[in-house]
């Protein structure tokens, strides 16, 4: 399949169809970090994550359309503001749910997966009426239009790029919060040991619906940047909750490092494999070979070893 | 000596349970329901097939699978391959460009008949694979996670996520499996349209037989020394490893039986419907499963057999009259029964139906003298 190019040609042709796999990197990156908090540390799977997502897209669609209407002038910070949004709006449901839901069925994994799954229809469905079947876009802001030329055949996008930069920050901010912070100590230390921590003086109760809410608000930021790179409509989430499932486990679940590094495994692999096959084939070859691996280790890619 | 046993069985609570459920799926719908509502019918039951087998899997031995769907379509799309075939005879197929062989192909340019059709020429080929496809994949499935103790969540995102695989490359490959409109205008089945009324009617009543033979398979392996192991393994696996048993195999085995009940729903849907098509097969549909199964009861056989009947009803219902509720009763249904009823219908039926029954007692023996002289005719 490599014959008919030349070598710069096929040289560009991986760094185009590379940056092209950045930028679904950034959105797996960006969902798989608050999947990785949620999953990874606490063991619970939010199969409405990629709703949590589309919540913040809308929350974002909704600040343009109120800069577009009532301050034009300042539309070029219009995504600052929305981020922000993004992430309160989604933090207070994801709040909400886990004091409602989930912190009743910690002890059942299984079970908050369907319990979940039965709240990313309700959201999907609320989106529909709300804001119709039709997918809906922002107009990005001056600034963010255009593409950097690097060489004559390689061209980057400044808003792939600026997706790109902000989704490697979250993963920074996140590293800091869970790994470096006292309160992402408390985390762990209840993930690890929860009598042992409630023993110290840890509301564990607290800590876990902050847990829940933090990845929610970060998926919130997610579907923010993703309204940067793609049109948001109300089952685009679903779209993508099974690839970031499998990042999130293909990475070791309890692993941020392995969770960047298989986002950037399965994005590429997927971008690269789409210049030279169909679609559809790309993406059935690379799940593929992920289930493959996951098979031969279970644990994934970058597994902690701790004693249980 | 075995019969007698059967009759005691059947005298029992339980047997009258199967009973009821065998008088109203072969008496009171095929005389109340016309003929279009009965294939409807007849649709719902293929779904039970699959809850079933979660029944089994889930309920049973805590394997959660979200990947049923997998094994309903590879079952469906074995029957309705020979039934394509069937239908793509060179004379019916007369003005494509390469006559005899399945329209889509046509249509995507292919002018061979691909190797992996060549074999549904045959049934009895086809009735092997509609059982065979499903259990070798699961097989597969199977030995590769549980033989490295692999299990729960991932087990169920891993299924999930190879349900996708599935309908992507269904709809991807178009030439071969006719993409995203699936395998469609299927016929006759050796020569028997299954399209008419009469064919409707007698196919759901094989529909039901076949329900019944894995309801009855399935009440075997739950009152077996195996069903016990199975739930002692959901509850305390390594307790079950000490002991000496080799858990990944049972685990592998129910899961393979599973499977195949699903395989068989997805063909008795196939031959019920008329076509079979990728949106059977992938994550919705497979999370849909689970979903009759909760309802019914995770650990009732039966419940799941009514679970698959009452949801696929209201999600009748509602999808005529009120489309855009149904999504929201479906969400509010997953977390109520998740919530709220954990043990779905048959746990209520436990709780609060039961206790009615024993303190009519009259009412029981009644019962229990109709259940009696249906099956002893039987047995002379």
């Amino acid at each position: 399949m490599f014959a008919d190019y030349s070598m710069p040609e096929l040289m560009s042709i991986f760094a185009m169809q590379g940056f092209a796999g950045l930028s679904l990197f950034s959105i797996f990156v960006l969902m798989a970090l608050g999947l990785a908090i949620i999953f990874g540390q606490m063991g619970v799977i939010n199969m409405a994550h990629g709703e949590f997502m589309i919540l913040g897209a809308y929350t974002t669609y909704l600040t343009a359309q109120v800069f577009e209407s009532v301050m034009p002038g300042l539309y070029g910070g219009y995504f600052f503001v929305a981020m922000i949004l993004a992430f309160v709006v989604t933090f207070a449901l994801g709040a909400l749910v886990e004091w409602l839901m989930i912190r009743h069925l910690y002890h059942r994994p299984l079970d908050t997966l369907l319990a979940t799954w039965g709240l990313s229809l309700i959201l999907q469905q609320t989106y529909r009426s709300v804001f119709g079947a039709r997918e809906v876009g922002v107009s990005l802001p001056d600034w963010m239009m255009g593409s950097i030329a690097v060489t004559d055949l390689v061209e980057i996008p400044i808003n792939g790029l600026f997706v790109m930069v902000l989704s490697l920050l979250i993963a920074f901010a996140v590293y800091l919060l869970m790994f470096r912070s006292g309160w992402g100590r408390q985390v762990r230390a209840v993930v690890q040991n929860r009598p042992m921590a409630e023993a110290v003086g840890i509301d564990s109760g607290r800590v876990d619906r902050v847990t829940f809410a933090l990845g929610c608000g970060i998926a919130g930021v997610a579907g923010s940047a993703f309204t940067m790179i793609g049109s948001t409509g109300p089952t685009s989430g679903q779209l993508y909750i099974v690839d970031t499932f499998l990042v999130v486990v293909f990475g070791g679940a309890q692993s941020l490092l392995g969770t960047i590094a298989s986002a950037f495994t399965i994005s590429q692999a997927q971008s690269t494999m789409e210049f030279f096959l169909s679609g559809s084939m790309a993406k059935v070859l690379t799940l593929l070979f992920v289930v493959g691996i996951l098979m031969l280790r279970p644990q994934g890619l970058f597994a902690l070893k701790v004693r249980r | 000596m075995k019969a007698n046993m059967f009759i005691e069985w059947l005298k029992s609570r339980e047997g009258i349970y199967y009973l009821l459920l065998a008088l109203l799926l072969v008496v009171v719908f095929p005389l109340a329901l016309d003929s279009f509502r009965l294939n409807m019918v007849g649709k719902y039951l293929t779904y039970a097939f699959a809850a079933l087998g979660l029944v089994l899997c889930w309920g049973r031995s805590g394997i959660l699978s979200l990947g049923q769907g997998i094994f309903f379509g590879l079952g469906g799309y074995c029957m309705a391959m020979f039934l394509k075939l069937e239908a793509s005879s060179p004379e019916n197929t007369a003005i494509q460009s390469t006559p005899g062989i399945p329209d889509f192909m046509d249509w995507n340019q292919l002018t061979a008949l691909p190797w992996f059709w060549e074999p549904f020429h045959s049934f009895s080929f086809t009735l092997i694979a509609v059982l065979a496809v499903p259990a070798l994949l699961a097989f597969i499935i199977a030995v590769a996670m549980f033989k490295r103790r692999v299990g729960g969540v991932y087990f169920a995102i891993i299924t999930q996520a190879i349900a996708a695989i599935l309908t992507i490359l269904i709809i991807g490959q178009q030439g071969f499996t006719g993409g995203v409109n699936g395998i469609t205008d299927l016929r006759t089945l050796m020569g028997w349209d299954i399209r008419t009324d009469e064919a409707k009617t007698l196919l759901y009543f094989v529909c039901v037989g076949m329900l019944f033979v894995c309801l009855i398979v399935g009440a075997w392996v739950m009152r077996s020394k195996l069903g016990r192991i199975l739930l002692a393994m959901r509850d305390q696996e390594d307790r079950v490893r000490f002991s000496g048993y080799d858990v990944a195999s049972f685990k592998i085995f129910v899961f393979c039986l599973a499977a195949m009940f699903a395989g068989i729903g997805g063909a008795m849907f196939t031959l019920q419907v008329g076509f079979m098509s990728p949106s059977f097969v992938g994550i919705v549909p497979s999370i849909e499963m689970v979903i009759l199964c909760a309802v019914g009861g995770r650990n009732s056989l039966l419940g799941a057999i009514y679970g698959a009947l009452i949801v696929n009803a209201a999600k009748t219902f509602f999808s005529e009259s009120f489309p855009e509720l149904w999504l929201y009763g479906l969400g509010v249904l997953f977390i109520a029964v998740v919530l709220a009823f954990p043990d779905g219908l048959a746990g209520l039926y436990r709780r609060y139906v039961m206790p009615l029954e024993s303190k009519l007692p009259a009412m029981l023996r009644r019962g229990n003298a109709e259940a009696q002289t249906l099956p002893v005719e039987e047995a002379k």
